[in-house]
């Protein structure tokens, strides 16, 4: 069991996010993170599912998926040298004193950008692979996390491989 | 401009619709007043659910796209057994619900439901048409989808502001084309040889068949392959027809109530050689001693059902058809592997399905009764349970598509309304629907479609006042228990009688034979109730969870 990271490419209509994610829940998936997006083909949408499970289970699931009118390609990435990313947000308490300066620190080690100051909290900007935010994340509750939104994982071939809807 | 309901019934009529089963309702007035002097004929049921399955009953007989209405809410839920049922056993259906008008969808207006959301597992794929300029466009894709590559049920859903709304003609193009969506027909070449390579070297190959045989109207290329290569041949429940019963290198039916030899035939092959079949857990018993000693090629067009459930060794995606004749193409001389071809005639002489000498009704009887008089001229269609079993055991089918059954999904109350569908797709022969007590009174009130119709569907109930399928499995595995099986006698000639129907009640052997008889002499619909044995099982049987060659109810060997 490993996390696997697919990229879907799919048309760009109505019910298409649910008849994707349907397929997962049916088969008894938890998706880990999804992110949807538009993509560099006009009326097609990219989305980017990261999903743990046995590589025989997940095949079949990559099978299903293909066999979803709307979706035009599906590709499991994690097969490949790849770059994957996640964007976070996460708003920490931090009254004027020492842990506001500790905090800048951690940010400043995490290449984390501060978005927002207020006089009783940061907001950090981070981006990096699921477990840098993870362990951003972790370091940070000791000064009290009072919200931590993230993007979901979007990933790309490295190379000049790309994931397209040509064969 | 037109409407979008005239749109939607010329759409129809030009994919060659000639019938739809319906039902109406509120939102699908303007669709029904189209109807009312169109061309396009339409058979009113007396539930959705009926008009799914006789949807379903029609593209199976013919091989054309079954067609059926509904209106939004109710309706459309009603349809819903029907459409799972078709999705299940891969039948082109074309479901057409109404909708509630766009601006009222989503806030709980009457009739409202969410059809597309409901049958989103259900349906190949599924249409909320949301402008009258689309409905030529989305019906032009719907039977395509419907009816190529795997075939399976489209739903389309139509608001009532659709079916008015006016459009101008829309140019559609020659040919769909769909970016996601192009099955894969011709098989690759490798994988081809590479299947002869292995069927060369095999001493006893097999051939296991499924419904993938029929719907690509594949028949004459596997019995072509068969007999030239000598390879036995076991049909799935859905494959049944494929190949006729009197072959001799035809072994019947697998699986949990498949024929002995056929199941021995599985255990002991060499290679086995799944064609358009699924590995169904009904027909593979325990998965791990399924085929354990064979070499496993599998040939389907849809590239999800290989590796599925069993590892397979050499992988064929594509139109069976079209596999089967380009293995006929290059495939050399074959050796006739007689020693087990042998084998299994020794054990069809030894292990034959049982009929019962007893005194009393039997079931078995009373399917072979009818198999030698209407032989090849007849369609069959079952219900679910014990009378599907005893059917596709004992009745001798010749021909593909004359044998109707609900397999995936097992969906008692299939049988009569696809038996009316099958009706009109074979107007030529006469329909039978074999049914028990219980799952007759699922759709009964067909009965009154078949009357006010006069549609003649001779209605054969194997009637032992019990669910008999479940009773049987008390019986055996839960120390007879008969925990709410018991079904209180009903006479169901008299039934018949209240809707208009002729019949006759039959409660000994010699009234058989008559009674079938009669049934034939009768232009309309007959309705026979047979007074069976009333603890009559279905043998022989592979418990669940079994090895496929652990048969209770055979012969000791």
């Amino acid at each position: 069991m490993k996390p696997h990271t697919l990229s879907i490419l799919v048309e760009n209509k109505a019910g298409v996010l649910s008849r994707v994610t349907g397929l997962f829940s049916r088969r008894g998936f938890n998706i880990e993170s999804l992110a949807v997006g538009p993509c560099e083909e006009p009326g097609m949408s990219r989305i980017t599912i990261v999903v743990i499970g046995d590589d025989a289970k997940v095949e079949q699931v990559m099978k299903q998926l293909n066999k979803l009118i709307d979706v035009i390609k599906v590709s499991d990435l994690t097969e490949n040298e790849r770059v994957e990313r996640e964007l976070a947000l996460i708003k920490v308490t931090a009254e004027q004193g020492t842990s506001r300066a500790e905090i800048m620190q951690i940010a400043t080690i995490f290449r984390a950008s501060i978005v927002d100051v207020s006089p009783k909290s940061l907001v950090l900007q981070v981006i990096g692979e699921t477990d840098k935010i993870d362990a951003l994340e972790k370091l940070l509750r000791q000064y009290g996390v009072k919200e931590f939104v993230r993007t979901g994982t979007i990933g790309i071939l490295r190379g000049s491989k790309i994931v397209s809807a040509q064969k | 401009m037109k409407t979008g309901a005239k749109i939607l019934v010329e759409s129809l009529l030009r994919e060659g619709t000639e019938i739809i089963f319906g039902y109406p309702g509120g939102v699908v007035l303007p669709i029904y007043d189209e109807l009312y002097d169109s061309p396009l004929r339409h058979l009113l049921v007396r539930h959705e659910q009926a008009a799914a399955h006789a949807a379903d009953g029609y593209a199976r007989a013919s091989g054309r796209v079954g067609v059926c209405l509904a209106t939004s809410g109710p309706g459309a839920c009603n349809l819903v057994t029907g459409i799972a049922t078709s999705y299940m056993d891969s039948t082109p259906v074309i479901a057409i619900t109404g909708q509630v008008p766009t601006n009222l969808l989503g806030n709980d207006a009457f009739q409202e439901s969410d059809i597309t959301g409901i049958t989103l597992p259900i349906t190949k794929h599924n249409y909320l048409v949301k402008s009258a300029g689309e409905v030529s466009r989305v019906v032009q894709e719907a039977f395509y989808i419907a009816g190529t590559g795997r075939p399976g049920p489209v739903l389309i859903d139509i608001p009532k502001d659709v079916s008015t709304g006016l459009a101008a003609e829309v140019k559609l193009p020659e040919k769909v084309v769909l970016r996601g969506y192009n099955p894969t027909y011709k098989g690759h070449k490798r994988q081809i040889e590479k299947a002869l390579e292995l069927l060369g070297h095999a001493e006893r190959p097999l051939i296991y068949a499924g419904g993938g045989i029929i719907s690509s109207n594949a028949s004459p290329e596997l019995i072509e392959f068969a007999t030239l290569a000598s390879i036995p041949v076991t049909t799935t429940l859905m494959g049944i027809g494929c190949i006729p019963c009197h072959h001799p290198l035809n072994l019947g039916m697998l699986g949990m109530h498949g024929t002995e030899y056929a199941n021995f035939a599985v255990t002991e092959c060499d290679l086995m050689i799944a064609i358009g079949a699924r590995f169904d857990d009904r027909v593979t018993g325990k998965i791990d001693t399924f085929a354990p000693h064979a070499k496993i090629i599998h040939i389907d067009i849809d590239p999800a059902e290989i590796g599925k459930n069993k590892r397979v060794d050499v992988p064929i995606v594509g139109d069976v058809k079209a596999v089967l004749k380009d293995l006929l193409a290059l495939m050399k001389k074959q050796d006739a592997h007689e020693i087990w071809v042998k084998k299994i005639k020794h054990w069809k002489q030894h292990h034959p399905l049982k009929c019962p000498s007893t005194d009393g009704l039997h079931p078995q009887f009373v399917v072979r009764t009818l198999s030698d008089l209407v032989k090849d001229k007849a369609v069959i269609v079952s219900e679910v349970g014990q009378n599907q079993m005893w059917t596709a055991q004992h009745f001798c089918f010749h021909n593909p598509r004359t044998w109707i059954t609900s397999g995936g999904l097992g969906t008692m109350g299939f049988g009569f309304p696809a038996a009316i569908g099958a009706h009109f797709a074979r107007p030529d022969v006469p329909t039978f629907v074999v049914a028990g007590d219980g799952s007759i009174q699922m759709n009964i009130q067909e009965m009154g479609t078949v009357a006010a119709n006069n549609i003649p569907v001779k209605i054969v109930i194997l009637n032992n006042m019990y669910l008999g399928m479940v009773r049987q499995w008390q019986e055996l595995f839960f120390d007879h228990r008969y925990s709410y099986t018991e079904m209180p006698p009903v006479d169901f000639v008299k039934i018949g009688q209240a809707y208009g129907i002729e019949g006759m009640r039959v409660d000994s052997p010699e009234d058989v034979l008559p009674a079938f008889q009669a049934s034939l002499d009768c232009d309309g619909p007959f309705v026979m109730d047979f007074r069976i044995e009333r603890e009559e099982n279905v043998f022989p049987m592979v418990p669940a969870g079994a090895a496929i060659n652990e048969m209770i109810g055979g012969h000791p060997r």
